[in-house]
């Protein structure tokens, strides 16, 4: 069974993916770093706002939003 | 963060950091750790009252100082900034990171949060590879039972080769264990060396290239040779340069140094690993070691530990929920606030004139001259009534609930919901926690803003923040909402106050959105900046405690306020008005003076007049007017709300004043405890004074748009 690389927006409510690459650059690079978001971890959708964006994600135990922009950037295998 | 006493009014104004000593003997303890893990708490638990707002020189980032006495020791305990780690990314980085390294803390207590632990220790390792006597305080141990997960403090302290003790600093548990440990820690010469983390082979090979000449260098240092050897190979510039100054020689000019380091860094492109690989690498390394260290200390009981947070935050984030509850629980806090003032305020007032009347008799009495007696008491005493009958009770009670909805958790998700608006002003979503911090105080609010990391973002929120009603103007629109647009105590007086008093603060919410996108296409264009938002655990706050608190600490603020600014302000105002130029006094040429400008945006001389003298603190504003009014006509009593509304109409004032006086209570220049704050966050006199400007333009717009339109149907 072949795994799908995708950004990470495409994940949905409930979904778990693991980071595959993370394409961003500069300081929002070093921020998700800084928060555990590295090639290989897990990460799992949680909640959306309102207006869809941004969207929540568990990484490493915390719950933290992102924006979608960002998301973009971010593929994952899920 | 939070609403204190410490954290508003001019207590929120950071000054800059300096450690204050009382004696060689005292010893300065760092307290670092991510946000959110409870760091203020355990700040707050071992200093007690003993704090006071700190100075740190040059950089403007919040540091607060404590001492507490420990087996008759002092310690000063300094709050660094939380920060997720010490790579420096931004201000609240730098701050830590400088002076963990060359602020020279004798130890440095990492506060965590039990419930996250393997994120907390990225700050950890990076601390103890900074250097040696590190305490990790494993906060928050009840949250962590609660929700099954089991730490093994011993296996990890073994493992990390620092002490770790585990706390719940909310309710005092474990603060007595980890002083002890600080205690014996300090007292060890040569105790176990921290754990060292291991990177990759290329970055371990450059680093033992470099090592051995830096030691070679600097002898014997608090900070570890390896660590500022992974720093040069990294080209940390910044660091370096604060490096030299600290350790006394140019890392740059150093022959001997500089060799090592090309050879180290030849080996790193050796490897095929660029600068940017590098910084990743390096990262990764960290991340990947504190996963490994929780692997067998941290176990999860129970998989679905999250589960109730998510169920609420589902429905306050919900398309169709989310706001509508905003706006309802917003709403409710104004209502507390508003029915529970009613009676204490009464009471109160009640009590202020009748110690007001027996004053006056015992002058009388006492022989005490007529100007002398009506100076003091009709001035300074009545402006202090006021203040303290009307303005007291809201604020000492909207702060407290405000602390508690704070301590919950939920203002995260309220910039969670809004941060989508935000970005379409091109601001930041955090703006909606600086913009509730305002609600309480807008100096708290403005520092507040530096939880927003780019800098034009922070000041889209700073000039904006004046549009949120601090709780000074508070009482005041509550006032003339019950005076002019509310039946006699009619049943449901509180419900209509809350709706207009709401409607009235949503008004200044659109005007923040709208003037944060002006500014953003117009004198602050820029990009949007990195944002990630952390939504924090529900966690039950101590509501005892934080009401009685927080009642407390209002109560003293207010008071000394009153007494600091609103006494004086009394006596100004009464020398004005009894000091005569011709035929008016000079309280009366001033209002005249202003008046036909402020008659066109609604208002009159006097209003604008008291707004003006108003802006030390403006909850004296209401009390100016009515001194104003009753200096230029006969002394009568003013015992409720009632009467006041007498006067006032009986000067003139209409529906239309009433609102016009609300608007621009809403919208007008900052108050000079705010304007001072501005000034010291943005260090620069031209936002400062567009943060004056802005506010008050908007205002006068806005009134004489509402005034001159209200006119044509009147």
């Amino acid at each position: 069974m072949n795994k799908s690389v995708c950004p990470l927006t495409y994940l949905k409510i409930g979904e778990t993916a693991k980071v595959n690459k993370l394409s961003l650059t500069g300081s929002m690079r070093r921020r998700v770093q800084d928060i555990g978001l590295i090639e290989g971890t897990e990460i799992e959708c949680v909640l959306k706002s309102p207006g869809g964006n941004p969207v929540a994600y568990q990484i490493r135990g915390a719950i933290v939003a992102l924006r979608n922009e960002d998301s973009l950037n971010i593929m994952v295998t899920v | 963060m939070g609403l204190t006493t410490n954290s508003t009014g001019i207590s929120a104004v950071d000054f800059g950091l300096v450690i204050k000593k009382n004696s060689d003997e005292d010893k300065v303890i760092a307290l670092a750790g991510n946000p959110n893990v409870g760091k203020s708490t355990v700040f707050n638990e071992l200093t007690g009252l003993n704090q006071h707002t700190g100075n740190w020189a040059g950089k403007t980032v919040t540091n607060a100082q404590g001492l507490c006495n420990y087996n008759d020791t002092n310690y000063i305990m300094v709050d660094i900034p939380g920060t997720y780690s010490l790579m420096a990314h931004s201000a609240e980085e730098e701050v830590a990171r400088d002076f963990i390294c060359f602020g020279n803390p004798d130890a440095i207590i990492i506060v965590c949060d039990a419930t996250c632990l393997e994120r907390n220790l990225n700050l950890v390792l990076q601390t103890i590879e900074i250097t040696d006597n590190v305490i990790v305080c494993v906060n928050l141990m009840d949250e962590a039972e609660k929700k099954g997960i089991k730490i093994d403090l011993v296996a990890l302290s073994e493992k990390l080769g620092v002490p770790v003790v585990g706390t719940s600093a909310r309710s005092g548990i474990g603060l007595d264990e980890m002083m002890r440990a600080t205690v014996k820690l300090l007292e060890t010469i040569d105790g176990k060396k921290p754990y060292s983390i291991k990177y990759i082979q290329p970055i371990e090979d450059a680093i033992a290239v470099l090592e051995p000449v830096i030691k070679e260098k600097i002898g014997a240092c608090r900070i570890h040779s390896r660590w500022i050897a992974l720093k040069l190979i990294d080209y940390d510039i910044a660091l370096i340069g604060s490096l030299s100054n600290y350790l006394g020689f140019d890392l740059s000019k150093d022959t001997g140094l500089q060799k090592s380091l090309k050879e180290a860094r030849g080996i790193i492109s050796q490897n095929n690993i660029t600068d940017e690989n590098l910084k990743d690498k390096i990262v990764s390394c960290i991340v990947l070691t504190a996963e490994d260290v929780c692997l067998n200390i941290v176990k999860f009981e129970n998989k679905g530990y999250n589960n109730r947070d998510r169920k609420i935050d589902k429905i306050l984030t919900d398309k169709w929920t989310g706001f509508p509850i905003m706006i309802a629980l917003l709403g409710f806090i104004f209502w507390l606030t508003i029915t529970g003032a009613n009676y204490p305020s009464e009471l109160i007032s009640n009590g202020l004139f009748w110690i007001e009347d027996k004053l006056v008799e015992l002058c009388i009495w006492g022989d005490v001259p007529k100007f002398i007696y009506e100076m003091l008491i009709f001035g300074v005493y009545r402006v202090v009534a006021w203040v303290v009958s009307v303005m007291l009770p809201p604020m000492a009670i909207f702060f407290p609930l405000f602390t508690l909805l704070e301590d919950l958790g939920y203002l995260p998700r309220v910039a969670f919901n809004l941060d989508k608006t935000f970005k379409k002003c091109s601001a930041c979503g955090k703006q909606a926690l600086t913009m509730c911090m305002g609600f309480g105080c807008n100096a708290a609010g403005i520092v507040g803003c530096r939880i927003i990391d780019s800098p034009r973002e922070r000041l889209i929120a700073i000039i904006t923040n004046n549009f949120v009603p601090c709780n000074g103007r508070f009482p005041t629109l509550i006032a003339i909402i019950t005076m002019f647009f509310v039946g006699a105590n009619s049943p449901i007086q509180s419900i209509v106050s809350t709706v207009l008093l709401t409607g009235i603060i949503l008004l200044g919410v659109f005007v923040t959105f709208g003037v944060s996108a002006l500014l953003s296409r117009t004198i602050l264009k820029g990009e949007l900046s990195a944002f990630t938002l952390e939504l924090p655990p529900y966690r039950k706050p101590r509501i005892g405690k934080i009401i009685i608190r927080s009642i407390f600490d209002r109560t003293l603020f207010v008071l000394g306020r009153a007494i600091a600014v609103a006494a004086p302000a009394g006596l100004v105002i009464w020398v004005l008005a009894n000091i005569y130029i011709g035929d008016f006094t000079l309280l009366m040429q001033c209002s005249n003076f202003l008046d036909p400008f402020a008659r066109s945006i609604g208002m009159d001389g006097v209003i604008l007049l008291a707004f003006i003298l108003g802006f030390p603190a403006n909850e004296i504003v209401i009390p100016i007017i009515i001194m104003t009014y009753m200096a230029s006509g006969s002394i009568t009593k003013l015992d409720t709300l009632f009467e006041l509304r007498e006067l006032l109409v009986g000067n003139g004032w209409t529906f239309i004043t009433a609102i016009s006086t609300m608007l621009f209570s809403l919208m007008h220049w900052p108050c000079s405890t705010t304007c001072l704050t501005i000034s010291k966050e943005t260090q620069s006199f031209k936002w400062t004074a567009i943060s004056f400007l802005v506010p008050t333009v908007m205002g006068i717009i806005v009134c004489f748009v509402f005034a001159s339109v209200a006119r044509l149907f009147v």
